[in-house]
């Protein structure tokens, strides 16, 4: 653990139901397990489902504000190719982008009101040339569970961050069903073998 | 070890920790998880979802009278509700500790209004406690509990979205009773507030007022933190958090209590700094009691009167700039992504009857004020819980020939039962020929399905009574009473209109489980398909608003198809509630296979 007060900015974004809030309590609690301080703040929207969704995870050696400033965050992952784009003033000048290629539609574009931009991610690329792209779908498909795309990405995110793999295991081992342990340990591995 | 817990998850372990034995709430964002959690977690406590906040708060005062701990949780509207109850508590004074905690919306992420409770503090002569973080929010849980024993007051404990819906670290402790003697004790002069007992209350009110302010100057949670003395900040709650983060190199007062204000700490900070500014969400209450002490300080010319505060907004308030180098936007015109009624939502197939119907509706407060969203676009007006009914009446009696037959108010089951059973006696006390709809989805859904008195189960599922609303209508008086289910869009559709030509208040009871509930499931989760080819493209499915569907555009159209699109339904999403299938004229929807 580096000592001194850096503190690191992980903002998550994408839809309701996609698993965000799960993905940000596990970080939450391994860059707490490894003894950082920690602060985390959600804003999921009135709906049930189907809102846009934001987590804010911070972490380091004191932590005062729950919520990332804008130009601050050191990494943006996006479960959905529009929000990316919503929350990317969010990202610092050096932040890293990790996409999931999925596209979810706004209300305004499956009723045929507005267009879905078609070219999002060579936008984000033009800005941040080592954005890494993943379709989370296929590779948990492939996995065999298509509820594991968000533990995939924290295993891709963890490849970005100073904490030991050690400890996202054990957090993944406490915080899951005893049943469902191995599965996301083999999404966890997955991820981080797509982040290199 | 300490642990990762939310603003709401602290509050309810504080409920724990320092001896509540009874808790009382109506859910409403961002206060819901407190109760859920205390039912969950904490089987000490007696607790339950009670109908609405005004008889929440009567329910934890008279546990406090009798000399238990109490805490009573709401949103900050909630405290609109119990208004009545918590302006004369003030006066009574408790016994046992009573808690009060409301939680701001600032920026209304889910509400209707952003006011700020500590106004409500002001005004009732009570103490107001703010956490800036999970700790805290445990900490002052029981800090609020002596105070209130100490100056027999009921205390507020004032969270905001931010405090509450954010995580950070909490050492956690054992629980401990409170220290009151429990028992059903005979003061009149205290407790029945008739004129003459209330005349001698109100002078003990106002030293009471004084006596907690003098307190508040030695009050552990209200701290002068000296750094750099060119700025000084008072700040509480999260206000405190983000300006520690934006400037950490000024001197601090934080504030653990922000009602009524610590003076003489306020007046000893004030002569150490430089330049003195108030940092706080929404109204200018610390910076207008710091100008009446007669002290120079800048306040809300700064950091404005609306909307909720961040980090970078504080830091280009003081500094000019935020030190934060952002990428910057991505050039690109990006459609919204609004909160939208689930795939398969019964409101939705009322709404499309509704429609059919072309009437005014007059709302209130639940998933079906999402209804006033494109394309449903069903809803008139929003204003409070319970609302919709009222100002219906109002709309027909007044308007005349202008509103008869085509304005209807709706309402949910558990809206209904927290502010909706009186205007519906009204109606049928004062007559007219209003229509109201229930949307009986079955649960208290838009906070997450919380049970209420329809359901026949508590808030830790014990089997209960479950409130009957058409025996309840009929009681009141009511004779022309009609339950049917949404999803047969035609059979409600005719249903609206023959209630609407009645000369006399009706009621249409609009009966389905929400579309996530589990249990009582009526919906078949068998997902149909759009014949591609019979489709006509004429959108009256894609005009509900369903997210299952997808108006799918035809760039190169084959010989003579004259269509501009078709609909497509996302199998993955579909559970099979058939209301595209009510509204297709062509007959082109069917089960997938």
């Amino acid at each position: 653990m580096s000592d001194n007060n850096r503190v690191y900015n992980v903002l998550i974004v994408g839809v309701g139901g996609q698993g965000i809030i799960l993905a940000s309590d596990v970080l939450g609690r391994v860059a707490a397990a490894y003894g950082y301080d920690v602060k985390k703040n959600e804003i999921h929207g009135m709906a049930q489902r189907g809102g846009s969704v934001s987590s804010h995870v911070r972490f380091g050696k004191t932590v005062s504000s729950p919520i990332i400033r804008v130009g601050e965050a050191d990494v943006l992952l996006s479960f959905e190719q529009l929000e990316t784009v919503r929350y990317f003033p969010f990202l610092s000048e050096k932040g890293k982008v990790i996409l999931n290629d999925q596209k979810i539609l706004p209300p305004a574009v499956f009723t045929g009101k507005q267009e879905y931009p078609t070219d999002v991610i060579e936008k984000i690329k033009a800005k941040v040339p080592d954005t890494v792209v993943v379709d989370g779908n296929s590779v948990a498909q492939k996995i065999g569970n298509p509820r594991v795309v968000n533990v995939i990405f924290l295993g891709i995110l963890s490849k970005y961050l100073d904490i030991p793999v050690e400890v996202y295991e054990k957090v993944l081992k406490e915080s899951l069903k005893p049943k469902l342990v191995d599965i996301n340990l083999k999404a966890f591995h997955e991820g981080r073998s797509l982040a290199s | 070890m300490k642990q990762l817990l939310s603003g709401n998850e602290g509050i309810a372990r504080g409920a724990y920790e320092y001896g509540v034995r009874l808790a009382s709430a109506y859910p409403g964002t961002p206060s819901t998880e407190i109760m859920e959690y205390v039912g969950e977690r904490y089987p000490e406590i007696k607790a339950g979802w009670a109908p609405n906040e005004k008889v929440a708060l009567e329910v934890a005062a008279g546990a406090a009278y009798g000399g238990a701990r109490a805490m009573a949780c709401m949103k900050h509207v909630g405290l609109n509700v119990a208004a009545d109850p918590f302006m004369t508590l003030s006066y009574t004074g408790v016994n046992g500790g009573l808690v009060i905690v409301v939680c701001d919306d600032p920026e209304m992420h889910s509400s209707q209004n952003e006011q700020d409770t500590r106004n409500f503090a002001k005004f009732g002569k009570v103490p107001c406690l703010e956490p800036s973080d999970s700790q805290e929010a445990k900490d002052l849980v029981g800090e609020a509990l002596k105070i209130s024993e100490m100056f027999d007051t009921p205390v507020i404990l004032r969270s905001s979205t931010r405090v509450s819906h954010s995580m950070s670290l909490v050492e956690t402790q054992d629980r401990a009773e409170g220290p009151k003697e429990l028992g059903l004790k005979k003061d009149p002069m205290k407790f029945v507030m008739l004129p003459a007992m209330a005349r001698k209350r109100h002078p003990v009110v106002e030293q009471r007022q004084k006596d907690v302010a003098s307190f508040a100057d030695t009050f552990s949670h209200n701290r002068i933190i000296m750094n750099d003395d060119s700025l000084g900040i008072i700040a509480a709650g999260i206000a405190f958090q983000y300006a520690r983060e934006a400037l950490p190199n000024a001197s601090f007062l934080k504030l653990g209590m922000s009602w009524p204000l610590p003076e003489n700490l306020i007046r000893e900070f004030a002569s150490k700094v430089k330049r003195l500014v108030v940092i706080e969400e929404l109204d200018p209450i610390i910076e207008d009691a710091v100008k009446l002490m007669g002290i120079k300080v800048e306040g809300k010319e700064l950091t404005g009167l609306c909307g909720e505060l961040s980090p970078e907004k504080v830091e280009i308030a003081l500094m000019g700039s935020s030190k934060a180098k952002s990428i910057g936007p991505i050039d690109m015109e990006l459609p919204l992504r609004p909160p939208n009624m689930c795939p398969g939502c019964p409101h939705r197939a009322t709404f499309t009857a509704l429609k059919k119907n072309k009437v005014y509706v007059a709302g209130d407060i639940g998933c079906y004020t999402l209804g006033a969203l494109p394309p449903v676009g069903m809803l008139d007006n929003c204003l409070c819980m319970g609302a919709g009914i009222g100002i219906a009446a109002g709309l027909d009696r007044s308007l005349g020939e202008l509103a008869k037959g085509k304005a209807v108010a709706v309402i949910g089951d558990s809206t209904f039962f927290h502010s909706g059973m009186t205007p519906l006696l009204e109606l049928a006390y004062n007559g007219g020929s209003t229509t109201v709809v229930i949307m009986d989805n079955r649960t208290t859904a838009m906070t997450g399905a919380q049970p209420n008195p329809g359901m026949g189960f508590t808030l830790r599922n014990d089997p209960t009574i479950s409130a009957d609303i058409e025996k309840i209508a009929g009681a009141f008086g009511f004779k022309r009473i009609r339950t049917v289910s949404p999803y047969n869009v035609k059979e409600t559709e005719d249903t609206i209109r023959e209630e609407l030509q009645a000369d006399e208040p009706s009621l249409i009871i609009a009966r389905a489980p929400c579309a996530l509930l589990k249990t009582d499931r009526i919906l078949s989760d068998k997902p149909l398909r759009i014949k591609a080819d019979v489709c006509k493209g004429c959108k009256s499915c894609i005009n509900t608003g369903c997210p299952a569907l997808e108006f799918v555009k035809i760039d190169e159209p084959a010989e003579g198809d004259k269509r501009k699109g078709y609909s497509r339904i996302n199998e993955a999403l579909c559970v099979g509630c058939r209301t595209c299938q009510e509204v297709c004229k062509f007959d082109a929807i069917e089960e997938a296979s």
